[in-house]
């Protein structure tokens, strides 16, 4: 058999219990090994308890599994009220019998060993409880306690060897949780028991900046990556952000969607942008990248489409404001729910953050138009390289989506490209430069298409006018013969 | 194994020692623990003490009660502090100071 057949059938032959996490499933090719323990390592703080629960209860809301989920830390009150913020009503779950929570209590200083024993206690307890519900997935969280607890190791770790068979047995998929060790994967060794799939948990602060970040270190009979894979803990819970999932098969669109300035779609074939397409916008400081966008935007939500707007320099009013100026009223969208516009200061959180929170943003309110206003500013949290990487994959997520998406890029001289995008240019379909035009002793603007493949366009520079009646676009030769560009 | 006899002779009077053996079914374990229980009580606490033996194969549900894990669990209940002491109760000294009956070494 080929090696790529043998990996099919494998693929096939392993079943897997799906998290129902937000970029998990994906990296993970479905899901933790269904009837397995996975194994959840990483510091205090990093989100193995979470990622526990999180597998517990959608695993009984959108599977149908209903979970036991073992704690020897926090008790069920503690528990719910952690997760009550992020939208997990364990009472309810608990009521509806598709959630047990016990709590096992174990006081070092209560107990005195006098002799042979076994965890036969612990065994029946779990087993009534998955027997009580017909549980299909367990949560331990953290068994290491026994570890201090127990003055017997050598019962201990026997007892261990014979539980995780038990769970085996019982068909059960069981997380367990455990605390990074030093130098060691955890301070028990619990990896020499759980060896079907182990995953890395890390709460890095780089530069005033923090970053969560998974790895999947160990996935017996699966192709995973094996990278690492930043991701939130956001008001939903636990967002993984995938790398990218474009093969570079997806479907593109032949439609294509007015630009809200009339010339403007002349200048595109006559009929716009294709829808899906990544767009790009450049231009000095006040050119009217901005205007320009919201001008689309304007015309996405009168046509009943859904735009999220990411603006990382100006205040949403500001925006709001401003086209109001130029006859673009963006308020009565926000309204009717079709327009959400986003402020976030690029320093305020990592690079990788921000992309996680745009996805996150993205599946949940499910826009036609995305707007990056500007993508340029992300300077001063990535390097090039790093930033390279993250417009990559906002441009591959939305492109499988069939996300049309804006990017603005704010240049320092009159080019069409700073620096720091240059890199980006062959992922962009279609590429509007605005510059500062000046004429018979007028400043105004001009704009040009650099780009637009799949279609003819016009390669004039045109000028361009913000008028309180709106965008207003002129072929140049309208200007007069004199025209001379200069750059500012 | 359900009732031992002390408890139903004087099933009125409340005893100063409560005593409290978790058990998996009929195990050597279990049924050393037992042995060894009514022993250490007979010699120690005659006449103070009552033996409740409860069998988790049989209820299941009454291992999280008293937080049981390990099997054979003698809980102490009176008197307070609840103390717990694990294993069969083989080593006599240890099951002494976990009952409180011994000065701790």
């Amino acid at each position: 058999m080929t090696p790529e057949k043998r990996d099919k059938q494998r693929v096939k032959l392993l079943p897997k219990a799906p998290t129902g996490i937000p970029g998990m499933d994906e990296i993970t090719s479905g899901g933790l090994p269904k009837g397995r323990p996975t194994l959840v390592a990483g510091g205090a703080g990093c989100g193995k308890t979470l990622l526990a629960m999180e597998f517990l209860v959608n695993g009984a809301i959108q599977y149908n599994e209903p979970g036991v989920f073992v704690a020897f830390e926090e008790n069920a009150e503690e528990l719910a009220q952690n997760v009550a913020s992020l939208g997990f009503d364990l009472k309810q779950l608990m009521k509806q019998k598709k959630l047990i929570i016990d709590y096992v209590r174990v006081e070092r200083t209560e107990i005195e060993e006098t002799g042979e024993y076994d965890l036969d206690g612990l065994f029946i307890r779990l087993g009534h409880a998955i027997d009580t519900l017909g549980a299909k997935r367990v949560a331990l969280d953290t068994i290491e306690v026994l570890f201090s607890a127990l003055p017997n190791q050598g019962i201990l770790r026997a007892e261990l060897h014979r539980l995780f068979r038990w769970l085996k047995d019982k068909g059960v998929s069981a997380v367990i949780t455990a605390e990074r060790g030093d130098g060691t994967m955890t301070r028990f060794g619990l990896e020499e028991y759980v060896a079907d799939c182990v995953i890395l948990l890390d709460h890095r602060v780089a530069e005033q900046v923090s970053t969560r970040r998974l790895r999947i270190v160990k996935y017996r009979g699966t192709l995973h990556g094996t990278n690492e894979y930043p991701f939130l803990i956001g008001k939903h819970g636990i967002s993984v952000l995938p790398i990218t999932s474009l093969m570079l098969n997806h479907q593109v669109s032949r439609e294509r969607i007015p630009t809200g300035i009339k010339e403007l779609d002349d200048m595109l074939g006559g009929k716009g942008f294709y829808r899906g397409s990544s767009i790009m916008l450049s231009g000095t400081a006040g050119t009217g990248k901005t205007s320009l966008a919201s001008a689309l935007v304007e015309a996405a939500c009168k046509r009943g489409e859904r735009c999220l707007y990411f603006a990382f320099e100006e205040s949403a009013h500001q925006i709001i404001r401003d086209m109001r100026s130029i006859g673009i009223d963006l308020a009565p969208h926000i309204k009717k729910g079709l327009l959400q516009i986003h402020v976030a200061r690029p320093s305020q959180y990592g690079l990788e953050m921000h992309l996680v929170t745009m996805y996150d943003l993205i599946r949940e309110f499910k826009p036609s138009v995305v707007v990056l206003d500007p993508i340029t500013d992300f300077t001063s949290v990535g390097s090039e390289l790093e930033i390279k990487f993250a417009v990559t994959r906002i441009i591959d997520f939305l492109k499988v989506n069939m996300i049309t998406g804006l990017f603005i890029s704010v240049t320092s001289k009159d080019e069409a490209a700073d620096q720091s995008v240059v890199g980006i240019f062959s992922l962009i379909d279609a590429w509007v430069n605005l510059r500062n035009l000046e004429s018979n002793g007028e400043r105004h603007r001009g704009l040009f298409v650099l780009k637009s493949r799949g279609m003819s366009h016009s390669n004039k520079i045109h000028s361009f006018y913000l008028t309180k009646d709106g965008i207003k676009i002129r072929a140049m030769d309208l200007v007069g013969p004199q025209t001379e560009f200069s750059t500012t | 194994m359900e009732k031992s006899k002390s408890q139903a002779r004087s099933r009125r009077t409340k005893k100063a020692y409560e005593l409290r053996l978790y058990v998996a079914g009929q195990t050597p374990k279990s049924l050393a623990a037992f042995a060894n229980l009514k022993k250490i009580c007979e010699e120690h606490l005659a006449g103070q003490y009552d033996i409740e033996v409860i069998d988790l194969l049989k209820h299941p549900q009454l291992a999280s009660g008293d937080q049981i894990l390990a099997i054979p669990t003698l809980v102490r209940k009176l008197p307070q502090p609840i103390k717990k002491i694990i294993g069969d109760l083989s080593n006599t000294e240890r099951v002494l100071v976990g009952l409180n009956l011994r000065e701790q070494k």
